[in-house]
C-alpha cells in the first residue's frame, strides 16, 4: 500500500468496499444500524446516505491531522471527529423531514458507535492521505448503503408487499408480517450472507488460473 | 412511562425489549464473544457493570447539560465519559486478573463502541427517567444482555460439534440462530408494556 495513488489504485480502494470487503456482508461490521433500521427501503437508503457522509467527513478529517495527534489519544480524537459529525447530521435530518428523525430514532445518533466507521478511522484513514482515505470511505459507505438498501428492499418486499411505499406485488399476496419484526432483520441477513457464501465457495471450486479476483 | 414501577422498567429492558433482540443493540460482542460459554460469562459481566455505571454517569451529564442549557453537547458528552469508563474497568480488569484480561481480549476497548452502551444512555434520556428508573433500567438492560449471550453461546457450543454444511457454517448460522431467538422473545411481549 505505499505506492502512490495511480488511478487504478484508486478505482481498486473504491470497489473493494463495495464488494469484496462489503462491511456488512463480508466483514459483518456496523450491524445494529443495518439491522434495526432496515425495516423499510427508505429507512435504510436514509440511515446509509448518513454513514456515507459521516464516514467521507471523518475519514478526511482524520487522514488530514494524523501527523498531529499523538498516538496515545489517537482513539479518543476519532470519537470526538465522528461524534461532532454525527450530532451535525442528526440536526440535518431533523431540518429535512421529521417524519424521517422520527422513525429511525435514536440510531442516527448510534451512528456514532457504528464499529463501521471507527474501524476505517484506524485501519484506513489513520495510515494513508487525503485522496486514497476519502475514496476508501465513499466505498465503503456505498457498499454500507447498498448492503442495507438489499436488507430493506428484502424485507419491506416480503414483509408489506412494497418498495419505497409503492406495492410491486399483486393484493392476493400475504404479508409475512415477521419480516418487519426483529427477527425478520436476523434472517434477511443470514439469508444474504448464505448467498455470499455461495458465491465465495464456487469462486473458490473454480479457481482457474484467470480468476478474475484471487480472495485474501 | 414514569408511571411504571421499578419492576416493570426491569423486565422491559430485559426481556420485553430486549437490547439484543429487539433493538439489535451490541451485536458485535454478541456474535463475536458468543463461542464459548465461559467468555460469554464474563463479557455479559463486564457488560452489565459498564452500563450501571455509564447510566449512573449518563444521568448526571444529561442534569448539568439541562442546567447548561447546551442539549447538542449530549451526545459527544456521553460518548466520551463512556469511552473513559471503559478505559478505567480495562484498567480494573488488567490489573486484577489478567487471565480474564486476555480471555476477553479486544472486545474489551470494543465496548467503548458498543452501541447497547450508548443506546442505554440515550434511551434513559429520551424516556426521562429518574435516578431509580435509570439503575433499574441498566440493571435490566444488562441482565437482558448477558442472558441474551448465554443463550447463544449455550446454542452455539451444541453446534460446534455437530455436522453442518460447509455453506452456513460461521455467521450466517449465528444470525438464523439469533433470529429464532428473537420469535422466542417476541413471546414475553405480553408480559406488560
Amino acid at each position: 500500500m505505499e505506492a502512490p495513488d495511480t488511478t487504478a489504485m484508486g478505482a481498486e480502494e473504491f470497489w473493494k468496499g463495495l464488494w469484496k470487503e462489503n462491511p456488512v456482508f463480508v466483514q459483518v461490521l456496523g450491524m445494529c444500524p443495518a439491522l434495526a433500521v432496515s425495516n423499510t427501503a427508505r429507512n435504510a437508503l436514509a440511515m446509509g446516505l448518513a454513514t456515507l457522509f459521516v464516514l467521507t467527513a471523518s475519514n478526511a478529517v482524520i487522514s488530514l491531522v494524523r501527523h498531529v495527534v499523538p498516538k496515545q489519544v489517537r482513539i479518543a480524537t476519532y470519537i470526538l471527529v465522528i461524534a461532532t459529525f454525527v450530532t451535525l447530521v442528526d440536526m440535518g435530518i431533523q431540518a429535512i423531514s421529521l417524519d424521517l428523525h422520527k422513525a429511525l430514532g435514536a440510531f442516527i445518533s448510534l451512528i456514532v458507535a457504528n464499529c463501521l466507521i471507527l474501524g476505517r478511522a484506524e485501519a484506513f484513514a489513520s495510515r494513508h492521505g487525503l485522496g486514497a482515505s476519502l475514496l476508501d470511505a465513499l466505498g465503503m459507505g456505498a457498499g454500507f448503503t447498498v448492503a442495507l438498501l438489499s436488507l430493506g428492499a428484502v424485507r419491506e418486499i416480503l414483509g408489506a408487499g412494497t418498495l419505497f411505499g409503492l406495492p410491486v406485488l399483486p393484493a392476493a399476496f400475504e404479508p409475512w408480517v415477521v419480516m418487519l419484526l426483529p427477527s425478520g432483520g436476523f434472517l434477511t441477513l443470514a439469508g444474504w450472507l448464505l448467498v455470499f457464501n455461495a458465491f465465495e465457495q464456487r469462486r473458490a471450486r473454480a479457481s482457474a488460473p484467470e480468476a478474475r479476483e484471487v480472495p485474501g | 412511562m414514569s408511571g411504571d414501577s421499578l419492576w416493570s422498567i426491569f423486565l422491559n429492558a430485559c426481556l420485553i425489549n430486549n437490547f439484543v433482540l429487539a433493538y439489535f443493540l451490541g451485536l458485535c460482542p454478541f456474535l463475536g464473544v458468543s463461542g464459548q460459554l465461559a467468555t460469554a460469562t464474563r463479557m455479559g459481566g463486564a457488560v452489565s457493570f459498564v452500563m450501571l455505571v455509564s447510566s449512573v454517569c449518563a444521568f448526571g451529564i444529561q442534569w448539568v447539560l439541562v442546567a447548561l442549557d447546551a442539549p447538542y453537547l449530549r451526545l459527544i458528552s456521553f460518548i466520551v465519559v463512556i469511552a473513559s469508563t471503559v478505559q478505567l474497568v480495562e484498567m480494573f480488569i488488567k490489573k486484577t486478573s489478567p487471565a480474564l484480561f486476555r480471555s476477553l481480549g479486544i472486545f474489551l476497548p470494543l465496548i467503548t463502541t458498543n452501541c447497547a452502551i450508548l443506546g442505554l444512555a440515550l434511551f434513559q434520556t429520551n424516556k426521562g427517567f429518574d435516578f431509580l428508573e435509570c439503575i433499574a433500567y441498566a440493571l435490566g438492560a444488562g441482565a437482558g444482555f448477558t442472558l441474551a449471550l448465554l443463550l447463544m453461546a449455550g446454542l452455539r457450543e451444541k453446534l460446534a460439534l455437530d455436522e453442518v454444511p460447509d455453506l452456513v457454517r460461521g455467521t450466517a448460522l449465528s444470525l438464523a440462530l439469533a433470529g429464532l431467538l428473537s420469535i422466542v422473545f417476541m413471546g414475553f411481549a405480553g408480559l406488560g408494556g
